[in-house]
């Protein structure tokens, strides 16, 4: 049995096919302004690494904020829904999930049974959400690759007032002129928003093992923050962002 | 004086109403020591009256402040709240 | 690299007064996020005023605003007798005697300026958003303030500027420039309409429609928190917004109420409301004195 899930994220748009339970493709693209081409385009390239053809895809399974412009899609489900699905499959012990993504943070509460007891959102405001660190890379003239090694470097606890990113990026930028490190910078900038992700785990009751996907798991200054403030270890996959797509490709194999 | 505190975002709108007419006669203050996150204070407004605020730390960030008090199951009457005799404070969210 | 959003800094005076023939001679300045305003009030009347940036330190803000409303005067901080500071830096003002915070004081100046019938006062700032109701001297009876979020704040509008290489002063002209009122920017935060925007230009549509799209955003989004304190009339707005035509339109649309009209610089209003705080104060003080 093949299906595939793809997650329309509102950045990256993440295909995965599964055959069977095991992962035989997979491919990400950026969603840019034309989310549909996209999209075709992380198929194809999910699809020639699987070594298939679309006409061999059973069902697809779409999740992500743009899911209702997800071509050769049966069926969908909500970023809460693929997200648990994933983890549950990847660590049966979880009971948390942070998704951070380009846009939108979440937390989920999960049962011992995996199922979604609980969860919380901070969207539509860039503060709680991954162009939250975009823009403070930009103000820090820092590659976003290069923000979370950076922060690692710092030890010292400097507060950000500003909880708007627009607003953020020019005390940024004072800071900078201020003379002020720019590890210490960078260690703030990581502080203030997983302090916002703290709020959602705290707001569903977060319990161990907390898992953390989205893109924003790649970045080790965000988890080092993560982990300070939650006072807990987190788990993170090894592709954190394609959690929501490898979710929504199960659950469409379930539905079968 | 209806202060509202707080702010609108994306996400909505977030803002604790205090209505410190109110407060001028109150002389405890228990809204104070009742909130766990430290989030009100007691201060000298501009008519110099001692009325109840939100502390400049806490005004652009009551969502987060205040997301203790308000877990989304079984959420439990606002301790603020509870704690004022003079029915003072209202949360918008 | 031009700064499309940059405007002009200017001072002014009343040429046919002098200041040396009143008795109370009071100063306000006002030290907000972007910009900076000093009044100089003689005997009530509004007799100086200066407005321009901020800069890096609220202290030296401070001071040269006050410097400039002097300027050409003759009038030296020795002749002033009660300085209030107001606004986002107001406990940085070096030469102040007390501090209040711009809610008050803008209620207080847009009182004078358009007069007791004021009720609900609207100041848009550069870093904030204000809704300030009031009674017939000016006293604050509620109000709300949005300091935390860029959307419906000059900063947004600023952004939008850049985006558009448009400078910030022709913004509101532009945006009126439309055959037809394009539907609303959906999203609210800056940083995610910004990306809208640029998508929308990418469709083909001019800077005039995507202004208006923003402009109608923004005038909706302080539409609801004006409704949050609620509307009374008479209706004034205050604040560098003022002067933005394509927002101001669209607020008075949708809220289906006129502001007041204008005829004394939009963003002195707190500036102003200190000078004459300072003033009740100097009186209470020779009072005190026995004078």
């Amino acid at each position: 049995m093949i299906t595939a899930g793809i997650d329309m994220g509102s950045k990256t748009i993440k295909v995965v096919i599964l055959k069977d339970g095991e992962i035989i493709g997979k491919s990400i693209e950026l969603a840019g302004f034309e989310s549909r081409e996209a999209a075709e385009k992380a198929f194809a390239g999910a699809l020639e690494a699987a070594g298939i053809a679309q006409g061999d895809i059973e069902k697809t399974t779409a999740t992500g904020a743009g899911r209702k412009n997800a071509p050769y899609t049966e069926h969908e489900v909500t970023e809460v829904g693929s997200d648990a699905r994933g983890v549950r499959e990847l660590y049966p012990n979880a009971r948390t999930v942070l998704d951070v993504g380009a846009e939108e943070g979440r937390a989920i509460r999960t049962t011992d049974e995996g199922k979604v007891l609980d969860f919380a959102l901070n969207e539509k405001c860039a503060a709680g959400a991954g162009a939250f660190t975009e823009s403070m890379s930009r103000a820090l003239e820092v590659p976003i690759e290069e923000l979370g090694p950076l922060s690692l470097q710092s030890d010292a606890s400097i507060p950000m007032n500003a909880q708007c990113a627009v607003f953020a990026e020019s005390e940024v930028v004072t800071l900078v002129h201020a003379k002020t490190p720019k590890q210490d910078i960078a260690r703030a900038v990581h502080d203030a928003i997983a302090s916002r992700i703290v709020s959602l785990a705290r707001k569903v009751g977060f319990e161990p093992d907390v898992v953390l996907i989205g893109g924003v798991a790649y970045n080790t200054g965000f988890v080092d923050s993560l982990e300070r403030a939650l006072e807990t270890k987190i788990i993170i996959p090894e592709d954190p962002e394609f959690v929501g797509a490898y979710g929504a490709a199960i659950i469409a194999a379930e539905g079968l | 004086m209806k202060a509202h505190y707080g702010y609108k975002d994306g996400a909505g709108d977030f803002f604790i109403i205090i209505d410190t007419d109110n407060c001028i006669e109150c002389a405890d203050h228990p809204c104070i020591p009742a909130c766990p996150e430290s989030v009100l204070e007691i201060i000298e407004d501009d008519y110099e009256d001692m009325v109840c605020a939100v502390t400049m730390d806490h005004r652009k960030k009551i969502k987060y402040s205040c997301a203790p008090c308000k877990p989304d199951r079984d959420r439990p009457p606002l301790l603020c709240v509870t704690a004022c005799p003079k029915n003072a404070l209202e949360h918008l969210w | 690299m031009a700064e499309f959003w940059r405007w002009k800094e200017y001072n002014w005076h009343d040429e046919n007064k002098d200041w040396r023939d009143g008795e109370l001679i009071t100063a306000g300045v006002d030290v907000g996020s972007v910009s900076s305003q000093a009044v100089i009030v003689v005997d009530g009347e509004l007799y100086a005023y200066s407005n321009m940036r901020t800069g890096s330190s609220s202290p030296e803000s401070a001071n040269n605003s006050f410097n400039w409303a002097i300027e050409g005067t003759g009038l030296t901080l020795d002749d002033v007798g009660f300085v209030i500071g107001t606004g986002y830096g107001r406990v940085n003002v070096p030469f102040s005697h007390k501090a209040i915070t711009e809610i008050a004081c803008h209620a207080r100046g847009a009182n004078a300026m358009y007069g007791p019938s004021v009720r609900t006062v609207l100041d848009m700032g550069g870093q904030d958003c204000k809704v300030i109701r009031c009674d017939e001297k000016g006293k604050v009876t509620a109000f709300a303030m949005n300091d935390k979020c860029a959307a419906g704040t000059g900063r947004g509008m600023e952004v939008f500027a850049d985006l558009l290489a448009i400078p910030i002063g022709e913004v509101g002209e532009l945006s009126l420039d439309v055959e037809e009122e394009p539907p609303p920017v959906s999203s609210t935060c800056v940083v995610f309409a910004k990306s809208e925007a640029t998508g929308l230009l990418r469709e083909g549509w001019s800077k005039s429609k995507v202004l208006a799209a923003y402009c109608s955003a923004m005038a909706h989004r302080v539409v609801t928190l004006l409704e949050q304190v609620g509307v009374e009339e008479d209706f004034a707005i205050t604040g560098g917004i003022a002067k933005n035509s394509g927002v101001v339109t669209r607020l008075e649309k949708e809220l289906g109420i006129k502001a007041l009209p204008f005829d004394t610089d939009t963003q002195i209003a707190g500036a102003l409301g200190a000078a004459l705080f300072a003033q009740n104060l100097l009186r209470k003080k020779l009072a005190k004195a026995g004078k």
